[in-house]
């Protein structure tokens, strides 16, 4: 092609300026995903990245073969409106029910550009645009009801335990064949429409199906996996409409959620079957049998001057911390300690929590500076020199059966080793078991003392007999 | 359906197909590089972030809700003359939600990524 002819295809091609606006959204997304590599830098990133964003929206709006505009203004007006109400409103505790539904938002978007595309071009698309439209429409439907579920769970409005039936798994196999028999007959047949919208209701009934036995202590994985499952749709759009920026932003969405994936299961020492398929709390009853014994009670006064005399105080939250609210009394504690010379750590157990970082973003919330917030590795080599350990409505990820017992069911993963402290001080809010269901022999050795009652009311009290010591 | 049978007139050309395989096979690279690099401690607001990101997806849906005419009285005659109607619409909910989720997802990174700081602010009070 010669000099001239390109030049006459780029002006025949009205939309080349477009792309390019895609290409320089591209860039910025990944820079603002790398400016993410530490705290300092990633707000600055994020700006790129949402400069990129509103780019290609404004870009896009002179796309050829957009000719009206109703419709477009009113779902991008109504869009900000009810995002900037989220942005401003959503308390940092409701953090893992507004990502889920964020994700189910995503997926939407992305099945119904997918059925769209396919109810108006399906008869003039190749093969494998319709393999690629397919696999959207699929992760699609599949992750919005998911993560709708998940996001109930984590709201509470549907139970929190996992949900099981017999033959479960054969059930969901069943729907899992049926959803890609459909497809696999649509690519061989578009024009057979009845199996496109057979394989986009399956789709919806897997993403149901798929959650419901997931208890809410396995979340930070299923999260994870449902932000992976939005991305590749996503991509997949991508493919669909030939729009490489979405196949890049789809893609670093994808493996973002992937490694997170991978990540949380390592963390839980499970593999992502297990978590998918195990079903969490069948298993509880084999261990309860495990560890027996008194747990001892510590008043509160004896609590504050244990802690007020301490040298070093380590306090290792979970989810309990968010379900009371308590991380301003965490850090009121901690700054009235700090006031007395005390030095004061935060161990993160990388699931705390429901979902990845979960507690890091609570307790900076709580003005907690993030030098202060160790990880799991770092804080461990630390606790046989620590006073005391404070646990704030964490359970399984103190577990020490996860370390010492190879029969329990959460056998080898990692765990953040309070018991190795001086002494612990576990708050909770009643005898009972954790999330899981798990007996906790942490509760039961001679260095721990346990403080009953809610995480907040005890830890404000407890600052206040601090300051009276 | 314009056509039921498959023609070949808006085949993805193979190059241009290959062009994009590569583009995912070098995004997935990237995105494995750039984001096994975010440490745990921002991993609520990574996700928050690659969310809006995703969000992205809105420039297909733009083009969904504005492409083709919406008529009233055809979406309830309902049959095929209904069809361009319903795909507006939900080319329209396809605007909204990718919306929400570019303006919430960015609002609440920002404002989570407001939160980290590496001083200690106000406990000279309680000194």
């Amino acid at each position: 092609m010669d000099p001239s002819q390109t030049v006459q295809h780029l002006a025949a091609h009205p939309n080349y300026i477009l792309e390019f606006t895609y290409l320089i959204a591209a860039i910025l997304f990944v820079f603002g995903l790398k400016a993410l590599s530490h705290p300092d830098t990633a707000r600055r990133g994020m700006f790129l990245a949402e400069g990129g964003m509103a780019a290609a929206i404004i870009g896009t709006l002179f796309h050829q073969d957009i000719h009206f505009f109703g419709w477009i203004i009113a779902g991008l007006i109504l869009g900000s409106l009810v995002g900037a109400a989220f942005a401003i409103w959503v308390p940092m505790t409701a953090m893992p029910q507004r990502t889920a539904l964020s994700h189910a938002f995503g997926a939407v978007a992305a099945a119904l550009v997918g059925i769209a595309e396919f109810v108006m071009h399906a008869g003039t698309m190749t093969l494998f645009t319709r393999s690629a439209l397919g696999l959207e429409v699929m992760l699609g439907t599949l992750t919005t009801t998911g993560s709708l579920i998940a996001a109930g769970k984590l709201q509470d409005v549907i139970r929190g335990t996992p949900i099981q039936f017999k033959g479960q798994q054969y059930v969901n196999l069943l729907i899992f064949l049926g959803m890609v028999g459909c497809f696999g007959y649509s690519l061989y047949d578009p024009s057979a429409t009845a199996f496109f919208f057979g394989m986009v209701a399956l789709g919806l009934l897997f993403g149901v199906m798929l959650v419901i036995p997931i208890g809410s202590a396995d979340m930070p994985v299923v999260m994870s996996l449902l932000n992976s499952y939005a991305g590749l749709s996503s991509a997949a759009t991508g493919f669909v409409l030939g729009n490489n920026v979405l196949i890049i932003a789809g893609t670093l969405d994808g493996f973002s959620g992937l490694i997170l994936s991978v990540l949380m299961c390592k963390a839980m020492n499970r593999s992502i079957t297990n978590v998918l398929f195990g079903g969490f709390g069948a298993v509880q009853a084999a261990s309860t049998a495990g560890a027996q014994g008194v747990m001892r009670e510590i008043k509160l006064d004896d609590a504050a001057v244990q802690l007020r005399y301490a040298s070093k105080v380590v306090f290792v939250p979970g989810y309990g911390l968010a379900t009371a609210q308590a991380q301003h009394a965490v850090r009121e504690l901690a700054n009235a300690l700090e006031g007395f010379g005390v030095t004061v750590k935060y161990g993160i157990h990388p699931v705390a929590g429901r979902m990845p970082g979960h507690m890091n973003v609570l307790l900076a919330e709580a003005n907690v500076p993030y030098s202060e917030l160790i990880e799991m590795e770092q804080i461990n080599p630390e606790l046989p020199t620590t006073d005391v350990a404070v646990v704030v409505g964490a359970n399984d990820v103190v577990n020490p059966d996860a370390r010492d017992n190879p029969t329990s069911p959460i056998a080898g993963m990692p765990i953040i080793e309070v018991d190795r402290a001086r002494s612990v001080i576990v708050l909770k809010r009643g005898q009972g078991r954790g999330f899981s269901g798990l007996e906790n022999p942490l509760f039961f050795k001679p260095v721990t003392h346990m403080l009953y009652g809610d995480a907040k009311a005890t830890l404000t009290a407890l600052t206040q007999a601090v300051q009276n010591v | 359906m314009q056509a039921n049978a498959p023609t070949a007139s808006q085949a993805m050309d193979p190059m241009v197909l290959m062009a994009a395989l590569y583009v995912f096979a070098l995004a997935a690279f990237l995105g494995y590089q750039v984001i096994s690099r975010v440490p745990p401690l921002l991993h609520t607001p990574l996700m928050s972030a690659t969310n809006a990101i995703s969000g992205i997806s809105l420039v297909g849906s733009l083009v969904i809700a504005g492409a083709y005419e919406f008529d009233y009285h055809k979406l309830i005659v309902g049959g095929p003359q209904s069809r361009a109607s319903i795909v507006t619409i939900m080319g329209f909910v396809a605007v909204f939600t990718a919306t929400v989720n570019v303006v919430s997802g960015f609002g609440l990174t920002d404002r989570m990524l407001k939160m980290f700081r590496k001083d200690v602010k106000g406990k000279e009070a309680h000194k």
